[in-house]
């Protein structure tokens, strides 16, 4: 296979990582085999070849012993590949006569046998040693970033990233695909710990992000195509249409009282269906931008029937008492059409966030079947001074003696649903034990009522979390350890009467317990949006299998993506508290200024180009590239690869029929012969 | 001077190739005018002896159709290796394994069993199965042994060159036997035609838009097709963007999509992944359910895209089987 002309010099080199590689491999023994192997000069096992004198003896040894090849058998290349790249280059060799062997991950962390996990690394290191003669000089090239960003989600984590890239000087985009900003926080009354105000802290961000001269807020509106990469992306955004005139509307909201409908009648999302709004409306009364909707579902001037391709039809049958409201400023308008706007951007983080259990996924609990359970969401609206009921505690079902409306006695906060549960979702949701005792709180407070807590375990990990636990048995709030079997109405005793009764094994008292209450609060877990996976797609991002997005690196590259340019914030990555949302929100805008501000980022040489002379032009290849790098061209009849565009990712490689598109660094002679090298070993 | 000696044999193969020879028609009088031809069992009477008396070498080329099945095959092949200044592998079967090899899905004895008592078409109560050896009036006739696979024949003895083909145009054996006659020989190991797909000649090539993605397979027979059309376009599996040029489409002018005879470009090592990873990278459903449906227009994906190419191919036979 040895096609190369050249007098091929390896080095190879396998670094024990202290004792992560050289517990399970026998890296004195790898050294020894590859020593024996072709083309190899030189063969050493280092202690940790990532060092300073570690890359020094590469360095080294490249001018001593007249090198042009370097294996290092080490690491995930995710970690390293750089450094030694760097070194092998420092030493005065183009750096991708470097190959980098994985015999940490891939090796010495998944075997349990060393004498097998030897075997493995010498074949793994066999496969890079017969790869890399094969090896040729290759460029770096930069592309320059486009200073703009792009904020996608307009939670606290997409307020603050937008808000951090602004304030240093970044023009950024904010698309929130709800009429306003403020996501799941905005529906909180107070906010664990501290319980201080969630409007009083987030309200005043969300109205800097509206008057920000740096930001460009679009609310109402969703991503719909994304092309190009790092740096250089180009953004279609959908803005819907709210019939109202962004430029002239003024926030009066005299539309509203206008409104043919006297009264509200329309259920009120954003209350999560306890309140009512009309057809024209502000979702909440802090919601920013400060412009009203209209929903033409129900607005009396628009036609029940859609058109053909989905859009409403303007009937023209109502008195119109809102235009007339809204005189001179002529802000209505009902033929507004859904508008396409286009940008470019370098950099694009995403911050949708999340979305709860959905409750009547576990009828046992009885949500949707018993009016008086809850979802948590529910609670924070209810409990809410600005909510439906002015954070008056009424129960949807039942009335007083006299006509009033019910405030519930007692009350049944039951954690971890859809939670830790492999019938639902395996995980936890990591904020409910904290808001279902923020809610136990305010409940106390805001009715005197006793409150049950039903936990599997209490976590509380964060700063004055534990504090916080610790108030509220002082407080007298109930704590059963012990997952709640089942909610029903089917009393056994006259004090059951009336009441729902929650079955629970209490795990410390060691008997089952039926306790009756007036009220049940269920503390959904969170998920992923629904439509992650088109978000993810979009972006070209990665999901983890819960299906919330995926980080590079856990531990070391936690709000980047495997997109360069791409990151993400918040609890679209995980659940997550405000807290940890923030910061991460704050990492993300940080990881997008350094790239910003550096203005270029250096790409992977890994491109794919096509061989003009080969090319048949059948055009296999050109739907295929995510990245929209190849075209046809149609006078010479061949395909085209833009390399600026290319990510490198190969589909259009594997693709060709005829095999006339080559991929650097993956080129067939360099796969085939680690292949052959990889099975050599015997 | 005298003239050079040329060879021609068949072993696993149907005899079209031989077709080919002749259809050179006018063209063969000049050929067989400046050749001295010492072997063409299926014109001439020759006898191996007199081959295996002849010294090394002095035949100048020998071009050999037919994949390599039988002991015998495999014995000529050296024989003629031997004596042959160069080796033609001639048509698909010799250069790719042909349709013979196909076979390489089956065993040896799973083949025997349906030839000689399964086959619908077969009368055979004694099960009787042919015998190496046996003795009949004092004589022992013997027959050649299967081996386990078929095999090109570039994996049974060192080739120097490739005519393409299921069979090989007159057009393309013209310009072999001419480049050999006029000694203006490609490089070693080259085969006889355009290294490019053969959408390059293809008269449909204009047609086919840049966005074809497939919601279905069709077969041949079960479509009213587009006579200018791009067969892709239509949901026709063609072979075209993963096999040689240099037939000028003739099955495509003839309106049936190409089934891949001249194999791979060279730049290829396996023509049925290459166009099964192409064309599945096009399959436009994306959920398995629907993409399932999409490949049930595909019953006989081995015949399909592996034709001519089985005993070429990274696989080359049934994981099992033997290779002798
Ligand atoms: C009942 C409950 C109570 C809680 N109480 C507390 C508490 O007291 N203290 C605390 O620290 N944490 C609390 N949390 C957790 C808190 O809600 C999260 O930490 C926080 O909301 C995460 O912010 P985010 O911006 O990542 O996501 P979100 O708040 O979900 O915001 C995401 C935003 O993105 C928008 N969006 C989504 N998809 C798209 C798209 N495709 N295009 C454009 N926009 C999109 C959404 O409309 C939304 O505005 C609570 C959670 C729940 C469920």
């Amino acid at each position: 296979m040895q096609s190369t002309k050249e007098n091929i010099r390896i080095g190879f080199y396998v670094c024990h990582c202290g004792h992560n590689i050289a517990a399970m491999v026998d890296c004195a023994d790898v050294a020894k085999y590859v020593k024996g192997l072709p083309n190899v000069v030189l063969s050493r096992d280092y202690k940790y070849m990532c060092s300073d004198p570690g890359q020094e003896l590469i360095q080294k040894d490249i001018r001593e012993y007249k090198l042009n090849r370097v294996v290092v058998a080490s690491c995930s290349p995710l970690l390293h590949e750089h450094t030694f790249r760097s070194a092998t280059a420092a030493g005065g060799l183009n750096p991708y006569y470097f190959h980098m062997v994985n015999i940490r991950e891939h090796d010495s962390w998944v075997h349990t046998d060393r004498g097998e996990a030897t075997v493995k690394a010498k074949a793994l290191a066999h496969a890079a040693i017969d790869r890399v003669a094969f090896h040729k000089a290759l460029e770096t090239k930069t592309v320059k970033i486009n200073p703009d960003a792009l904020v996608v989600g307009g939670g606290i984590a997409g307020i603050h990233a937008a808000m951090t890239l602004a304030n240093a000087g970044k023009k950024v985009y904010l698309v929130e695909r709800e009429p306003s900003i403020g996501g799941h926080m905005a529906k909180f009354d107070k906010t664990f710990p501290t319980l201080d105000c969630a409007a009083c802290i987030l309200t005043p961000k969300m109205s800097e992000v509206g008057a920000h001269p740096n930001i460009t807020l679009w609310s109402y509106s969703e991503v719909a195509q994304v092309d190009g990469y790092v740096g250089n992306y180009k953004v279609r955004v959908k803005r819907k249409p709210r019939y109202i005139s962004e430029e002239r509307c003024i926030g009066c909201m005299d539309c509203i009282s206008a409104c043919v409908f006297k009264e509200p009648k329309f259920e009120d999302e954003f209350n999560e269906g306890l309140g009512k709004r009309k057809p024209v409306y502000i979702p909440f009364p802090q919601a920013t931008p400060q412009i009203v909707v209209i929903d033409p579902n129900v607005c009396l001037n628009f036609k029940r029937t859609k058109g053909p391709d989905g859009t409403p039809i303007v009937s023209d049958r109502c008195k119109k008492t809102c235009v007339e409201a809204c005189g001179d400023k002529n802000a209505i308008d009902f033929t507004q059409k859904e508008e396409i706007k286009e940008i470019e951007v370098g950099t694009i983080i995403v911050a949708t966030g999340f979305k709860t259990f959905d409750s009547k996924r576990v009828p046992a609990y009885g949500y949707g079947i018993y009016k008086n359970v809850y979802t948590a969401l529910e609670i924070e609206r209810l409990v809410n001074a600005s909510g439906p009921t002015g954070g008056e505690v009424i129960l949807r079902e039942g009335k007083n003696p006299d006509g009033s409306p019910k405030h519930p006695k007692s009350i049944g906060i039951i954690h971890c649903v859809g939670s830790r549960d492999k019938k639902t979702n395996v995980w936890c949701s990591r904020v409910c034990c904290m808001y279902s005792m923020k809610l136990a709180h305010l409940l106390k407070e805001h009715t005197g009522a006793e409150v049950y807590n039903f936990y599997i375990d209490i976590r509380a990990p964060g700063k004055g979390y534990e504090e916080f636990y610790n108030k509220l048995l002082d407080e007298g709030v109930h704590f059963i350890r012990g997952r709640v079997g089942e909610v029903t109405d089917w009393a056994m005793t006259p004090e059951e009467e009336g009441k729902l009764v929650i079955r629970v094994e209490d795990t410390l008292a060691g008997y089952v317990r039926r306790i009756p209450v007036d009220m049940v609060v269920l503390s959904s877990g969170l998920e992923p949006q629904a439509d992650a996976q088109d978000v993810r797609r979009l972006f070209n991002m990665s999901c983890g299998t819960e299906g919330f997005f995926l980080e590079r690196h856990p531990k070391l590259a936690p709000v980047n993506t495997f997109t360069d340019g791409i990151f993400i914030a918040g609890a679209c990555q995980g659940p997550r508290d405000i807290p940890d949302t923030v910061a991460q929100a704050g990492a993300a805008a940080a990881e997008a200024l350094v790239l910003i501000d550096k203005g270029f980022v250096e790409q992977e040489p890994n491109t794919a180009f096509i061989l003009d002379e080969e090319c048949s032009g059948c055009k296999s290849c050109i739907p295929l590239c995510p990245y929209s790098a190849i075209l046809y061209d149609e006078t010479r009849k061949k395909a085209h690869i833009n390399e600026a565009l290319c990510k490198g990712c190969g589909t259009c490689v594997a693709a060709c029929p005829s095999g006339s598109i080559v991929q650097n660094l993956f080129e067939d002679e360099q796969i085939f012969s680690e292949i052959q090298g990889v099975l050599a070993y015997d | 001077m005298s003239k050079p000696k040329v060879a021609f044999y068949w072993c696993a193969s149907c005899g079209g190739c031989e077709e080919t020879i002749v259809d050179l028609a006018e063209d063969i009088l000049g050929i067989v005018e400046k050749v001295d031809i010492v072997l063409w069992p299926v014109a001439m009477d020759f006898k191996y002896k007199d081959i295996e008396a002849m010294p090394d070498k002095s035949i100048a080329a020998t071009l050999l159709n037919g994949a390599i099945r039988t002991t015998e095959q495999e014995e000529m092949a050296h024989m003629l290796r031997r004596k042959s200044q160069y080796l033609i592998a001639y048509g698909a079967c010799a250069h790719l394994g042909g349709i013979p090899g196909l076979s390489n899905q089956f065993s040896r004895e799973h083949m025997l069993k349906f030839n000689y008592e399964d086959a619908p078409s077969m009368a055979n109560p004694k099960k009787t199965r042919p015998q190496l050896k046996f003795a009949d009036g004092g004589r022992e006739p013997t027959l050649p042994e299967l081996h386990h696979v078929v095999r090109t024949l570039d994996q049974v003895v060192e080739v120097d060159y490739y005519v393409p083909g299921c069979p090989p145009t007159p057009k393309l054996t013209n310009v072999a036997v001419t480049a050999l006659l006029e000694n203006r020989l490609p490089p070693k190991g080259s085969v006889i035609a355009p290294d490019i797909a053969l959408c390059d000649e293809c008269p449909r090539k204009a047609s086919k838009p840049v966005n074809t993605s497939f919601t279905e397979f069709k077969r041949p027979h079960q479509k009213l097709m587009d006579p200018n059309l791009c067969l892709l376009a239509q949901g026709i599996v063609c072979m075209g963007p993963s096999t040689r040029s240099g037939c000028e489409a003739a099955c495509i002018r003839g309106g049936m999509p190409c089934t891949g005879c001249f194999g791979p470009t060279s730049r290829v090592r396996d023509q049925g992944l290459k166009i099964l990873s192409s064309l599945c990278s096009n399959v436009a459903p994306k959920e398995n359910g629907e993409i399932d449906k999409v490949l049930e227009g595909i019953p006989d994906p081995v015949g399909t895209f592996y034709r001519y190419g089985l005993a070429k191919s990274l696989m080359r036979r049934k994981v099992n089987l033997p290779v002798k």
